[in-house]
């Protein structure tokens, strides 16, 4: 394995990324770091190759140019390695939310017996107690994304990457989830880079945000949002909160 | 309304209407309007069904071992073809056309040449089932596998599965479904394409015994043997649907879900 030279901070890093479709460059030259216990949001307008840059980091598919990076090991094009949670939530109908969680850890050698001993005492912390032996189906799409983040949890090696996780859900239950996430982040170690186009959304959650713009998409700013977290629940109606959101409207 | 006045209502037109059918026949023969011979009385075929029922069972036991096999055969061939042609797309493209082209043969023309080439025994009998019922659940187990949707397989790559992994997790289940609906015309074809290889040669079975009626002009056991054909295979298609609601839990669920 490759190991990477400098910076020994960044426990994900990506250098110089680029990713073509059919001759067509998506993303260009993209240098990205998330550093441990971190929020940072990726921010971009539809079809700015996010959602590209993603696959890339968790090694689904392979760019032109450029590498991954995880602690220094080179991790390009090496699926497992980072958990990577997508659009949708992705539960599979026929397992129990229980079965469903550990997924990973089955996936990863440990028994059926053990990985859901293992997942069990992190149902009360994701709010999910009591839903273990029920099915997706049996779930509202709040819960739906608490269990999707618990698998993504239970993958992960310190490191998330979240494509728009709660850009399905409606105002009321967003506004919930995201009280819920700050709060339960506070917990758990995990770094985390988090795809959404919703400012507000990225202000509230995040220590940074990259602004992702153009074609081929390229980072094109980086903001870093320095109010304390967890934030407090009116910090929308904040002048701070305004300034952030005027800032990035700017720039993008 | 309650559920279980419910589930009866809506039987309601079926056995109205099959009622109205038996009236029917029974007006028909009562009026002499047909012969006897051509179409004897559903009484006749019920005394003919009871008369007989011992020898019927006799030879039905033999039926019911070919269809058996024949299906078990057709389940693990259809099984290993349909995750060979998923695996491999150019077998895919090779064998789908030509498994098309045999379902267009009709059985009753294949039935003769497996007997010239197999004899009188079980054997030809089993081999046209198995062609009978491998078809539609290969189909049914290839429309499941492809009813994966690309971002579950991207998932289960992520977080590190292997092709076995995705295949056991996410493409078998996924496929469930689309095996049952498959299982359950199959397992109605096997008891026909047995009856069917054994009109044309055997020493025991219910094809065997409905050709030696036929010949015998004993029209009313022939019709005591379609009836008992009729009610094996609904039996047969009870039995997957119990077999499908064990397996597969979560479609109870989902339907509870959904009349909520």
């Amino acid at each position: 394995m490759e190991k990477m030279k400098g910076d020994t901070m960044a426990l994900l890093k990506a250098e110089h990324v680029t990713k073509q479709y059919g001759g067509r460059t998506i993303i260009k030259d993209i240098n990205i770091e998330l550093h441990k216990g971190e929020l940072v949001s990726l921010l971009g307008v539809s079809g700015s190759g996010k959602t590209t840059l993603f696959h890339v980091l968790s090694g689904l598919i392979t760019p032109e140019e450029g590498k991954v990076f995880l602690e220094g090991e080179d991790i390009t094009s090496q699926p497992g390695k980072i958990s990577y949670m997508m659009q949708k939530d992705l539960l599979f109908p026929h397992k129990k939310i229980i079965d469903n969680v550990s997924l990973p850890l089955v996936l990863h050698g440990i028994k059926k017996k053990d990985a859901r001993e293992k997942a069990n005492p992190l149902f009360e912390e994701f709010g999910l107690e009591g839903t273990q032996y029920q099915y997706p189906c049996q779930l509202s799409g709040g819960m739906r994304q608490r269990a999707a983040l618990l698998r993504t949890y239970l993958s992960s090696g310190g490191v998330a990457l979240l494509d728009e996780p709660f850009s399905a859900l409606d105002t009321i239950t967003k506004s919930n989830i995201h009280r819920w996430y700050l709060d339960v982040m506070e917990h758990i170690d995990l770094a985390t880079l988090f795809i959404t186009h919703d400012i507000d959304e990225a202000i509230l959650l995040s220590d940074r945000i990259y602004i992702l713009n153009g074609s081929p998409g390229e980072i094109k700013d980086e903001i870093i949002i320095k109010e304390k977290k967890p934030r407090a629940e009116d910090f929308y109606l904040t002048d701070t909160f305004l300034e952030y959101k005027r800032e990035i409207i700017k720039r993008m | 309304m309650t559920k279980k006045l419910q589930s009866i209502t809506s039987k309601l037109p079926a056995v109205v209407a099959l009622g109205l059918i038996l009236l029917l026949w029974f007006g028909l023969c009562e009026s002499d309007s047909i012969p006897a011979y051509m179409l004897p009385s559903p009484v006749d075929v019920v005394s003919a069904l009871i008369h007989d029922f011992s020898i019927i069972m006799m030879h039905a036991r033999i039926t019911l071992q070919e269809a058996f096999y024949g299906l078990m055969i057709g389940i693990a061939l259809a099984f290993v073809t349909a995750t060979l042609m998923d695996h491999f797309l150019i077998l895919n493209q090779a064998l789908y056309p030509i498994m098309i082209i045999t379902q267009t043969i009709p059985t009753i023309a294949i039935a003769p040449v497996l007997v010239l080439w197999m004899g009188f025994g079980m054997a030809p009998k089993i081999t046209l089932v198995v062609i009978t019922t491998f078809f539609p659940i290969t189909v049914g187990l290839l429309d499941g596998y492809k009813s994966v949707d690309r971002d579950s397989i991207d998932l289960m790559r992520a977080i590190g599965a292997s092709r076995l992994q995705i295949f056991g997790h996410v493409k078998v289940p996924a496929a469930m479904p689309h095996f049952f609906a498959g299982l359950k015309i199959s397992a109605s074809y096997a008891v026909v394409g047995a009856v069917i290889s054994e009109w044309l040669g055997g020493f025991n079975g219910l094809g065997v015994y409905m050709t030696r009626v036929k010949k015998a002009y004993a029209f009313d056991k022939m019709f005591a043997v379609i009836i008992f054909i009729v009610v094996i295979s609904l039996l047969l298609m009870m039995v997957v649907n119990m077999i499908r609601r064990v397996s597969m839990p979560w479609i109870a669920a989902e339907k509870r879900e959904e009349k909520k």
